[in-house]
């Protein structure tokens, strides 16, 4: 063997033999434009290039050896914990130019399909409703890596990817470089992964401001103070403890359906009385979120979206209502509907469109159309026919969202001359 | 500016018995740089932590100045953790990106204008200010995020292993570069690091962690000439010190064929735990390559020559004519030695060469406690 051949080693839980081609001897700075799935040049703390493989997009981020497999532990960590997270896909090392010069390690993850950066979302044309569902769906992040232990060190747009969620968003975390898993967060910790998230927040969309590619009218410190709020507010309603009268005892009930309401099961409830037995203190202790996600998954098998499948759920009991199968046992009903109504109904978007959107979001936005459609006839419009003109006017004006990857807009300008945007105003034909 | 008083500051993780950090007492002065640094696991992340309102302290106090900030929250504290992040807004001017803290904060814009100068003059960036940070180079990049963490003017900075991202060449220039900042400020900082070559280079005063446990807080020079105990003998200095447990005969640490005498006191501070033994090390540059046949002289049987121009150091084995060989511990292994041998008069791999401790030069601890001697 030639002194200047390069020795790799791949950590990966199922590796994948294409990731053998991919040019390793070269800086990831300096991989062929062939070889990319994408042409980022953004200013971040290390070198992150999409890449594809075997048919999928991977990023690749050259990083410290030790660095990378650290993180890479944390994500495997994070998705054992059912936390929202990139997948990681491997770590390798023992990379060498033909020169014999050692090059850095790389992490290698899986790109979220039909994710999006933030900063294709706050567009100009950012409405103020999407600024506040990106916040909620933060929020909601970082209370559930909270409630799991992990402090992440470093919250900001930037390191977190957006997925539709019918009406929603869904907020996943990509970069755990900084993090820490720990048995329960201290007060402290949480406080400051906050601030942490709040500056940070208002640095990206001052940013995104001076590029000119947020109005400068938007109150970006208002944004971030926005998450803090919504933070606390879904903190206190997950951990408080709330203490009532014995004969009150419905409240125990009614804080369980208020933590389903807000996608949350309660896998332990801690109920303790005073000694007389006059006052009775309740306080969640183990919540799992995914409460409509996994019932829709046990009913139909799905997998989707919290608020996707909150939205299914409420078109199946429709169905059910209408179908006037209220007596029999729901996983039946759940199967004809997913035959009968869904299945159907998404076939209906033809194979060159199927990149557009994940098939319950089209769904989501089937039944927003069928809606719309219905007002304005005055009449219900059956489901076929709400298909056949949603493909025809709604879906083709789409933006394909598999793979928009995290390319900054002003780096992409310079060689395309546009700025991929994803107009919110599409949304309801 | 403030000191930072760590007064008998306990933390125990929920679920674990022993501290992670036990009964730490530790005064850093106004303006001093202090080091924290041991093995993996030794508590001092979590020192830092504690300071910063990361982790809570579960006995003991902390003070920053005369201000008891044990229950302040993190951003309360006038503290800035440093080099956490240093993503840069690719839009912004150099002088936002660093004064866009205090723009959140509300101060008045000239207010700001005047710290981002001050901070740019003592990072040699005055000329970069109104540019974006595409125009910087990886280094100019570093100091713009160091900026940021300065216009804020806090009481102290916080760094935890800053450099472990970095490659090998970068890390050694930005080591550099942080200490004369830091000088050049005058902010009390709190630094973390495993590796004792980065304590040693850039601190004040150095303190070691194990166990949870503060093993010794002193200067650089003390560390490595007085070092308190065995670990801090063992842990300071590159490449390391040479340890070995030998017993006491006749008024003499007993090195197989070799001798090494003890004074009076020494051998009367001994104590029952020591068994009659005595733990001497020495370091790699307090022996002499002697004559062989010179009496006291130790065979060591060289195995491999490290030659760094300035130094050269032979990593060698000892014979059985050593006593206690397999007693004797170094950087290079169990049964190995590291001395360090003129440059220009390298001996051969597979040769043996006879040494000689330098007389007091050697380092005496407590066979029993590990606790220094003389």
């Amino acid at each position: 063997m030639s002194p200047t051949r390069q020795r790799l080693q791949i950590t990966a839980a199922t590796p994948d033999p294409a990731l053998l081609d991919l040019p390793w001897h070269i800086p990831l700075e300096e991989w062929p434009a062939e070889t990319l799935a994408a042409l980022p040049r953004g200013i971040s703390r290390h070198i992150v290039r999409f890449a594809r493989l075997s048919g999928r997009v991977i990023a690749i981020k050259e990083i410290g050896e030790t660095v990378a497999y650290r993180e890479y532990e944390l994500l495997r960590q994070l998705r054992r914990l059912d936390v929202p997270s990139v997948e990681p896909v491997g770590v390798i090392t023992g990379r060498r130019s033909p020169e014999g010069e050692p090059l850095e390690a790389v992490l290698i993850t899986k790109h979220l399909q039909f994710s999006l950066p933030y900063r294709s979302l706050f567009s100009q044309s950012l409405r103020p409703d999407t600024a506040t569902r990106l916040i909620d769906a933060l929020a909601v992040l970082l209370v559930r890596l909270h409630l799991a232990g992990f402090y992440w060190g470093d919250v900001s747009l930037s390191n977190t990817l957006f997925r539709r969620d019918a009406e929603t968003f869904a907020a996943y975390l990509v970069d755990a470089e900084t993090g820490d898993l720990h048995e329960q967060l201290t007060e402290g910790q949480r406080a400051y992964d906050l601030e942490v998230a709040r500056v940070n927040i208002i640095g990206e969309l001052m940013d995104l401001q001076a590029g000119e590619f947020l109005e400068e009218d938007v109150d970006a410190v208002a944004i971030g103070n926005a998450l803090a709020e919504r933070y606390r507010e879904l903190w206190r309603a997950l951990t408080e403890v709330e203490s009532f009268g014995y004969g009150e005892r419905w409240r125990v009930q009614a804080r369980i359906d208020r933590l389903n309401d807000l996608g949350f099961d309660v896998g332990e409830l801690d109920i303790t009385s005073d000694l007389d037995g006059t006052t009775v203190r309740i306080q969640p202790k183990v919540v799992e979120s995914g409460h409509h996600s996994r019932r829709l998954m046990r009913l139909t098998g799905l997998d989707v979206g919290e608020n996707q499948a909150r939205r299914l759920l409420n078109d199946l009991d429709e169905y059910r209502a209408a179908t006037d199968r209220q007596a029999e046992d729901e996983s039946f009903v759940a199967h004809d509907w997913l035959t009968e109504v869904f299945e159907p109904a998404v076939r209906k978007v033809p194979r060159e469109m199927r990149g557009k959107l994940e098939p319950a979001q089209i769904f989501h936005e089937l039944l927003d159309h069928r809606w719309y459609l219905s007002q304005q006839q005055h009449r219900d419009v059956p489901l076929n026919e709400v298909a056949k003109s949603y493909v025809k006017h709604i879906l083709p004006n789409r933006p394909d969202e598999q793979s928009i990857l995290g390319i900054q807009p002003g780096d992409l300008r310079d060689s395309t001359d546009t700025i991929p945007t994803i107009d919110d105003d599409q949304l309801i034909g | 500016m403030a000191t930072v008083t760590f007064d008998h500051a306990t933390r125990v993780y929920p679920g674990t018995e022993r501290p992670a950090v036990d009964a730490l007492n530790l005064h850093i002065e106004d303006g001093e740089f202090l080091v924290l640094v041991g093995p993996s696991g030794c508590g001092k992340s979590t020192s830092l932590r504690m300071l910063a309102g990361l982790e809570d302290v579960n006995a003991g106090r902390i003070l920053i100045g005369d201000r008891d900030v044990t229950d302040v929250q993190p951003k309360d504290r006038d503290i800035a953790m440093v080099f956490q992040n240093y993503a840069l807004y690719p839009h912004m001017t150099v002088a936002d990106n660093m004064g866009f803290a205090l723009k959140i904060a509300g101060t008045p814009k000239a207010e700001i204008r005047q710290r981002v100068e001050e901070a740019a003059k003592i990072l040699d960036l005055t000329e970069y200010l109104d540019r974006k940070p595409k125009a910087l180079s990886g280094g100019q990049r570093q100091r713009v995020a160091m900026g940021r963490a300065i216009v804020r003017q806090p009481q102290v900075f916080l760094m935890d292993e800053p450099l472990s991202n970095l490659d090998a060449k970068l890390r050694v220039q930005t080591r550099t570069q942080i200490a004369s900042l830091q000088r050049r400020l005058g902010v009390t900082t709190v630094y973390v690091t495993h590796d004792q070559t980065e304590a040693l280079t850039m601190g004040d005063r150095i303190a070691v962690l194990k166990d949870g446990l503060l093993q010794q807080v002193g200067t650089p020079r003390e560390m490595y000439d007085t070092p308190a105990n065995v670990f801090v003998a063992g842990f300071i200095g590159s490449p390391a010190m040479n340890i070995g447990t030998f017993p006491v005969l006749d008024g003499h640490a007993s090195l197989g064929r070799s001798r090494v005498p003890l004074t009076r006191e020494v051998i009367s501070s001994l104590t029952e735990d020591d068994k009659n033994h005595i733990t001497l090390g020495f370091r790699p540059e307090s022996v002499d390559v002697v004559p062989a046949g010179t009496p006291d002289a130790v065979p060591v049987i060289v195995n491999i020559v490290e030659e760094l121009g300035s130094d050269a150091f032979v990593y060698g084995s000892l014979t059985n004519e050593f006593g206690g060989a397999s007693q004797v511990h170094s950087g290079a292994g169990d049964a190995q030695v590291i001395v360090r041998v003129d440059p220009r008069q390298v001996p051969a791999k597979g040769e043996t060469v006879a040494i000689k401790i330098r007389p007091g030069e050697q380092h005496l601890f407590h066979a029993g406690s590990g606790e220094r001697l003389a």
